[in-house]
């Protein structure tokens, strides 16, 4: 990936900034009022584009079964969403809670677990030398390119194997496993964490370890919150890899589980409605999420893009 | 010497844990997808009856695989999808990202927010979103356009794979957006005012300026797409109740999954999953090789 860079962007070799916001440098004086029209208009059309699908759940979220295909799908019709809410919560003795619950045990465990192994990887490389060093990382690295789906099928087969299929652990295992978040955490590291810091650890006596823990940690902190984020999101997101290791209800993601409602909605309408109900209640925290925390993206995206 | 042995065994103590996993999760089944994908089941005995036995292919599932017409299909049709979906998404994320970053623009934050707010919802979900979208009686959008004179049927034969290309943009254009705003922030801003001081116009900056210093976050992002795309499953699985058109054999990935799961043939799988593999790895070293060549000469 690196030899693909023509010119080292100017940056690349100066310290993380990590929660540099950087406002439009650039003075307004040379934009006319027809420039600024073309470039807000075509930002506001753009805009429309991605929040359609979002404001015409928020609408359908409202309707009842019958309004969900008899009415406009783009203005309120008998809103009722406290009483759609309520039947997506209860249904079938509240499996949906049952769902957000493993969801976030998928997520929130497998990206904090990632986000720390990786952490301790990335460290590794960066900061101390060994025969090979290089190898391992572009092995690593190469794992980048390997499409997440071509591993499920084999890796259902193996945990078969070992009676670990369709348990909490063949979907947790394998999203603790981010070759993109060692590699982040490496160039990070190595930006970041000054050597001088941590020769005055060793002198102090302080094991290599509790050096890691103590010192690095808190300074890779930023690149930290990227890869929890990505780890996080791309977990939650997920749908090949527990749609081929779970068959157990109980066991289901949201998505695996708003899925299955789905599919049997054909057969029973009134699934259409908690379809819709369910995905506007998964749909809404992940998107405060990404609202509030968008600053933690940018910086670690930075890092990321600036080295690609 | 020894600080040097001292280093090499601190680092196995820090890479210990990720390479334990990573070998079992990400290394072990690759081996053990080309291993199964090199063996099939034959039964023994009358009628089949005797029982099972696994024995040596050799290179018969890869035959298999590549004569059965609805999975060499799936593969063209993955790679027409790549071939218009990564053009889509690159230059759509470009023009964003370049019009989010001009001095003329304005709200700036509630914009960039609104364009990256789909990357949070996931693949399925924004398919079942789309698919109400899709779906005449339903869509307000199908219902528009009626009332004007345009029938669009968004779920046909023809059409099928644009509408995926659109839900697969609406999900991560603003992803890549923002790997590349990232980018053009780390340009250094006295390159604009010495081009402005020559007399360089607004387009003349982004042509010579702005789209060579993004290259590196172009080609990261082009990357990502192409393995992407290949992987194509859950947005056609879901629009698959609602279009006709699309088969269970529509994508590679579809294929395979329905190989396993519904004939229970997973040597058969596991050669399509390989072949996908290698499929995904010849298209992203194939496109940096090229690149790569590309910025050789200049």
């Amino acid at each position: 990936m690196t030899d693909t860079r023509v010119s080292p962007p100017p940056t690349s070799e100066a310290p993380p900034k990590p929660r540099e916001v950087r406002h439009e440098p650039r003075r307004p004086t040379d934009s006319t009022l027809r420039s600024r029209v073309l470039v807000v208009g075509g930002l506001a059309i753009a805009a429309v584009y991605f929040l359609l699908p979002v404001y015409w759940i928020l609408v359908a979220a409202t309707k009842s079964t019958g309004d969900l295909f008899g009415t406009s799908g783009l203005w309120f019709a008998n809103p009722r969403l406290l009483d759609n809410l309520e039947n997506v919560l209860t249904f079938q003795d509240g499996i949906y809670l049952r769902w957000t619950l493993n969801s976030v045990i998928y997520a929130g465990g497998g990206a904090l677990i990632a986000t720390f192994v990786s952490a301790m990887a990335g460290y590794g490389l960066a900061k101390f030398w060994f025969r090979g060093r290089e190898a391992v990382f572009n092995l690593i690295l190469a794992g980048v390119f390997i499409p997440m789906t071509a591993l499920a099928l084999p890796l259902y087969l193996m945990l078969s194997k070992v009676e670990l299929a369709n348990t909490y652990w063949s979907v947790l295992l394998p999203s603790i496993v981010s070759p993109f978040g060692v590699y982040l955490c490496r160039i990070y590291a190595a930006a970041a964490v000054p050597d001088d810091l941590l020769e005055a650890a060793r002198i102090d006596g302080a094991g290599e370890f509790r050096i890691f823990a103590t010192v690095a940690l808190r300074i890779m902190t930023p690149a930290l919150v990227t890869i929890f984020l990505f780890q996080f999101v791309g977990i939650w997101n997920n749908y090949f890899l527990p749609l081929v290791m779970l068959s157990d209800p109980n066991l289901y993601p949201i998505t695996l589980g708003l899925t299955s409602w789905y599919t049997f909605a054909g057969r029973q309408p009134e699934l259409y409605q908690l379809t819709v109900g369910g995905a506007f209640v998964s749909v809404v925290p992940l998107m405060i999420a990404m609202v509030v925390l968008q600053r933690f993206w940018r910086s670690g995206l930075t890092q990321g893009s600036v080295k690609g | 010497m020894s600080m040097r042995r001292h280093d090499a065994r601190t680092a196995a103590g820090f890479l210990a844990p990720f390479g334990i996993l990573f070998a079992l999760f990400f290394l072990l089944p690759i081996v053990y997808a080309i291993y199964q994908s090199l063996f099939t089941i034959e039964r023994t005995g009358a009628l089949g009856l005797g029982g099972e036995e696994q024995v040596f292919a050799g290179f018969d599932n890869y035959v298999d695989a590549l004569q059965e017409p609805g999975f060499v299909d799936s593969l063209g049709r993955v790679v027409v999808f790549a071939a218009i979906q990564v053009p889509v998404m690159i230059v759509f994320a470009l023009v964003l990202a370049l019009l989010l970053e001009t001095a003329s623009a304005r709200g700036v934050p509630f914009f960039r927010t609104a364009y990256f707010l789909p990357f949070g919802v996931p693949g399925v979900i924004a398919s079942i979103l789309w698919g109400f979208l899709y779906v005449p009686g339903v869509s307000p959008i199908v219902g528009a356009l009626d009332q004007v004179g345009i029938h669009v049927d968004f779920l046909g034969g023809d059409t099928v794979l644009l509408s995926i290309v659109n839900i697969v943009t609406w999900e991560f254009v603003g992803y890549n957006m923002l790997v590349l705003v990232a980018q053009l922030q780390s340009i250094d801003p006295n390159l604009y005012e010495a081009a402005r001081v020559d007399g360089a116009s607004g387009w003349h900056i982004v042509r010579h300026i702005k789209l060579p210093m993004v290259r590196p976050a172009i080609v990261l992002t082009t990357v990502f797409t192409i393995i992407g795309t290949l992987q194509l499953f859950a947005e056609p699985l879901i629009l698959k109740p609602v279009s006709t058109s699309i088969s269970s054999h529509y994508t590679p990935n579809m294929a395979a999954y329905n190989e396993a799961f519904s004939n229970n043939n997973y040597h058969l799988a596991a050669a399509e999953a390989v072949l996908l593999a290698l499929v995904a790895m010849v298209l992203s070293f194939g496109f940096l090789r090229l690149i790569g060549r590309g910025g050789d000469r200049r």
